[in-house]
């Protein structure tokens, strides 16, 4: 049906929310996928629910996003603390649009149980789940 | 995905897949949202032109002796002032002044109007006439035409141009907010000067198995100055523009007055139903009127959210966006009239907060005319 082909960078973990995680020593990077982005058009608005230095559960609110079609929630994927928000996208929401795995990345974490982040899906298995959500 | 199994489609769904289309379910219709994306498909029109299928309109045909008089004492605005193959629009209100439906009502003659009504008020509005033609002993006869009307929208300053290659019908010479019948590309047409984006351009309806084609050839004669839109675009078109939306700014609860349209109510006709009510709301005020809002604090005020000022609710917003073509964050809200005051300060409460937004003026945008 769709004939829209999603990047879906194989370095990343998924999460069924169509967050991205990047995981970088003890600290992961993490925004939404092509296929969010892509889902939500054109994103106008940025607003962080959560600071820096703030302890988060997984699954836990981290952003809004809103595109001119709806608000959405972002999540933590992973327990931790915060240690940066991309707040440029406060300024430049469009950026998610336009680079959501480089410059639209949305909040840093410090992982307290790295091992949440071994649980999300691999590029391969968000690749199925996407393809699955759209047939 | 759409569950597409009790939906509607019109003539052109294929056409919308084929191009790309985002398909989802508008009251009950499978139509395209988006096609390249809402707010290029916005400034496309704003600039150049885009072309909408809007079959999903409804369209009722009113002939008889009587026709004139019922369709008079329907509207609120008044249809004896009409020329032929002038159109006019009007709302239609209950007793109480609530809106059923606003419609365009096309003139053929005195005892033959054609009227379109919103999709989603088909069969609520066909009931409302035929209510209204029995109460009157209306001598005519009304048919609910809509399964037989196909009807596209080609808006935009390039409009003029693109559809002038494929008629012999002189456009320059149909004015806004007139029509004629000819032929567009082989298809008979009714070829009407309006639409719903606040630019200029023209709305064609015809039998759907004589335009199939249309679509197609309309996008093909446009070349790189069309692009196919979406109801995203044209619901953020239609609200800069400040054009009502059903079920937004108007609904059975809302009047006119209210609304801000009472250049559409006509009090020094005779009679029609609602005057009773219009008349004293335009004498002695309403407790709410539309207010057009831009934020002051950062945030996107969307349909629903509360109204607050000094610590109460005071209303609620009809229609939200980051307007495409300002780039500013605006709002249609209704707010009593003490606070309708141009740089009145509102707060719109935007999921835990109460952001500040002011009144400013109406419409947000207005196409500069030639």
């Amino acid at each position: 049906m769709s004939n829209v082909d999603y990047n879906i960078p194989e370095d990343l973990r998924y999460t069924e929310q169509h967050e991205w995680l990047r995981i970088d020593g003890k600290t992961a990077y993490v925004g939404i996928s092509d296929y969010a982005q892509h889902e939500s058009g054109d994103i106008v608005y940025v607003e962080f629910t959560s600071g820096v230095n703030q302890t988060v559960d997984a699954h836990e609110k981290m952003c809004v996003v809103e595109s001119s079609k709806a608000a959405s929630d972002v999540y933590s994927p992973v327990s931790g603390k915060v240690v940066t928000l991309n707040v440029e996208l406060e300024d430049n929401p469009e950026i998610i649009n336009e680079d959501p795995y480089g410059e639209g990345w949305m909040f840093e974490i410090e992982m307290s149980n790295p091992s949440e982040a071994q649980e999300l899906m691999t590029a391969a298995e968000y690749k199925k789940f996407i393809e699955e959500a759209i047939s | 995905m759409v569950d597409s199994s009790s939906l509607k489609k019109t003539p052109f769904y294929d056409a919308h897949v084929k191009h790309g289309g985002k398909i989802v379910d508008f009251s009950g219709w499978l139509l395209p949202v988006q096609f390249k994306g809402m707010s290029e498909e916005h400034n496309f029109v704003r600039t150049s032109c885009g072309l909408f299928d809007v079959s999903h309109m409804g369209e009722f045909m009113v002939e008889g002796p009587d026709a004139l008089k019922f369709v008079d004492n329907l509207i609120t605005n008044d249809a004896s002032k009409l020329n032929v193959n002038q159109v006019l629009y009007t709302p239609m209100c209950r007793d109480n002044a609530g809106v059923v439906d606003d419609l365009l009502v096309y003139k053929y003659s005195n005892v033959k109007f054609f009227l379109v009504v919103n999709a989603a008020n088909i069969d609520k509005d066909f009931a409302w006439c035929n209510e209204v033609k029995n109460k009157m002993k209306a001598d005519i006869s009304l048919k609910n035409l809509s399964d037989g009307f196909a009807q596209l929208a080609i808006q935009g300053p390039k409009a003029e141009s693109i559809l002038q290659k494929l008629t012999s019908v002189n456009l320059s010479q149909i004015k806004f907010y007139w029509f004629c019948e000819g032929e567009v590309d082989g298809a008979h047409c009714i070829i009407s000067r309006t639409g719903y984006t606040g630019e200029d351009g023209f709305e064609l309806y015809f039998k759907p198995s004589e335009g199939l084609h249309l679509y197609d050839s309309i996008l093909k004669a446009g070349g790189n100055d069309i692009m196919p839109c979406g109801l995203g675009a044209r619901d953020t078109l239609r609200f800069e523009s400040k054009l009502m939306l059903y079920g937004h700014e108007l609904d059975d609860e809302t009047t006119p007055i209210e609304a801000g349209i009472a250049w559409t109510v006509k009090l020094n006709k005779p009679s029609f139903i609602g005057k009773q009510i219009l008349s004293e709301q335009k004498e002695k005020g309403t407790k709410k009127i539309l207010a057009g809002l831009e934020m002051i604090d950062k945030g996107v005020p969307r349909a629903h959210y509360d109204v607050y000022h000094a610590g109460g609710k005071v209303g609620y917003v009809t229609t939200g966006a980051q307007s495409p073509t300002l780039k500013k964050f605006i709002a249609l809200a209704y707010v009593p009239p003490e606070l309708s005051r141009l740089d009145s300060v509102v707060e719109i409460k935007i999921r835990d907060k109460f952001l500040k937004a002011k009144v400013v003026s109406l419409p947000f945008y207005k196409r500069e005319k030639k």
